[in-house]
């Protein structure tokens, strides 16, 4: 039996040996990710993201639970940062799932960003493709702990939920760009620390907010978005992630997305920007790759040289290696 | 193209609440370039296994002070064996008599490392360990 298709069938160690060849970029997982293609497409991808030690995995603890306790399986990404000055990295979101163990239902993945920016690892949508096949209902991706720029993550998934510190910052930096724009869902974490109250005031008065999400059945479809009222309004939460306070809430206005996303049709939208993603992102860091492997590794070293003696400045330089590449695969086709 | 970064489980097994010495470890392997999945305290034999199945880790190691290890390292070897994971290497640190070595090896364990063991000693040992690994 391919790997593929023991995933299919919930073989968890295929899938751990899988989500292993697709981080490495093993040359057999391009035709793995192929056999599964066809089974996903049907998990509820939900980002999880915020600034370093603001209570993301703590808060995944307990949304995992409260999923499992509605019927649904969870796959978990959670990332953490590469060291910078080699390959090395500590994974320690596991540290705040201990809850989750021993459960068939979940899964949970430890991944290194290597190298990338922006708050996932390269390889973290192919994972989450794979856990999708592997018929998980939910994938939640937490991020590393990511700034105001830490935007990548709402290009993976349907449900972005971004994390607030209380006592983080004045008025001026809720209405700045970046991450809260990305919000699906906005959660004010450790809730019952001082400060918590003036965070709540200023997200309130800067971000747009559903006023108290009326309880939905789960199954049913929703009543509260008609064709005059397309919009999703950003519900403002809060939670207190250490011992699961409000994450009640949260489990309703997750699933109040999902419905709006469906009724409203977004939900193509998501997954076309996903699959956009994903693809931009594989272009780019192939493409980088074999470029690099066709140069030289002299041929590099001596025009960096060339830049240091101020030889040939590097914007030329850059222009001159890609013309030079352009030209070569050109005439190969002549 | 480099080698893949190592995969590396360090867990505290059992209830002792010293946790700087696995924390020590855990850095010098990230220093050494390694990914470390770290899981903290009061793991339980089956808990390791798991994490060890989902991680697809290349190497278990067990940081263990409570004098526990006789009872707890088997168990935990046959929960690894029980997940189809019995390939995996498992080394210790911590407080283990001289005496009681020569058990846990018998039981499966490939190393055991004492208190003053050199943190480069232990990132060889690993790198060792995972190439006799291959090897077989």
């Amino acid at each position: 039996m391919s790997l593929a298709k023991k995933i299919i069938s919930g073989d968890r160690r295929a899938l751990a040996r899988v989500l292993t060849l697709v981080e490495n970029g093993d040359a057999h997982s391009k035709d793995i990710l192929a056999e599964l293609h066809p089974y996903g497409g049907k998990a509820h991808f939900v980002g999880v993201t915020g600034a370093p030690g603001v209570g993301k995995s703590s808060l995944v603890n307990f949304l995992a639970q409260s999923l499992r306790v509605l019927g649904d399986t969870v796959g978990v990404l959670a990332v953490d940062p590469s060291s910078p000055f080699g390959s090395g990295a500590i994974l320690g979101d596991r540290v705040r799932m201990a809850d989750l163990t021993g459960d068939d239902g979940i899964y949970i993945r430890s991944m290194a960003s290597r190298g990338a920016v922006g708050g996932l690892a390269y390889a973290t949508g192919a994972a989450a493709d794979v856990l999708d096949a592997a018929g998980f209902n939910y994938v939640i991706i937490e991020t590393v702990g990511v700034g105001q720029s830490g935007v990548e993550i709402s290009n993976h998934v349907h449900t972005t939920i971004v994390l607030v510190a209380s006592g983080a910052g004045d008025d001026v930096q809720a209405i700045k760009s970046g991450i809260l724009e990305t919000a699906d869902i906005l959660v004010v974490n450790k809730a019952d620390l001082p400060g918590a109250e003036h965070v709540l005031a200023d997200m309130r008065s800067n971000v747009v907010m559903n006023p108290s999400p009326a309880p939905s059945d789960h199954h049913a479809k929703s009543k509260q978005f008609d064709g005059s009222d397309l919009a999703w309004r950003v519900p403002l939460l809060s939670t207190v992630a250490r011992s699961g306070d409000g994450v009640d809430l949260l489990i309703k206005s997750l699933l109040q997305h999902w419905e709006y996303l469906e009724n409203s049709a977004e939900i193509d939208n998501r997954r076309r920007t996903r699959i956009r993603a994903i693809l931009e992102s594989l272009l780019r860091n192939r493409l980088y790759t074999r470029f690099m492997e066709d140069i030289s590794r002299k041929q590099f070293d001596a025009l960096l040289e060339s830049i240091v003696l101020r030889d040939i400045d590097p914007y030329s330089a850059a222009a001159r290696l890609i013309e030079e590449k352009y030209q070569a695969s050109c005439l190969d086709k002549a | 193209m480099g080698k893949h970064p190592i995969r590396v489980l360090i867990a505290k097994l059992g209830l002792d609440g010293h946790d700087r010495g696995a924390k020590i470890i855990a850095r010098s392997l990230r220093d050494a370039g390694m990914e470390v999945v770290y899981t903290g305290l009061r793991q339980t034999p089956a808990m390791i296994a798991e994490a060890a199945l989902h991680e697809d880790v290349n190497v278990v190691g067990i940081s263990i002070l409570s004098g526990a290890h006789n009872t707890l390292l088997p168990t935990l070897m046959d929960k690894l064996r029980e997940q189809n994971l019995a390939h995996i290497p498992v080394i210790v640190g911590g407080i283990v008599p001289d005496c009681d070595v020569n058990t846990l090896m018998d039981a499966g364990v490939s190393a055991v490392f004492g208190p003053g063991t050199l943190t480069s000693d232990i990132v060889t040992s690993i790198a060792n360990v995972i190439e006799s690994d291959l090897q077989d």
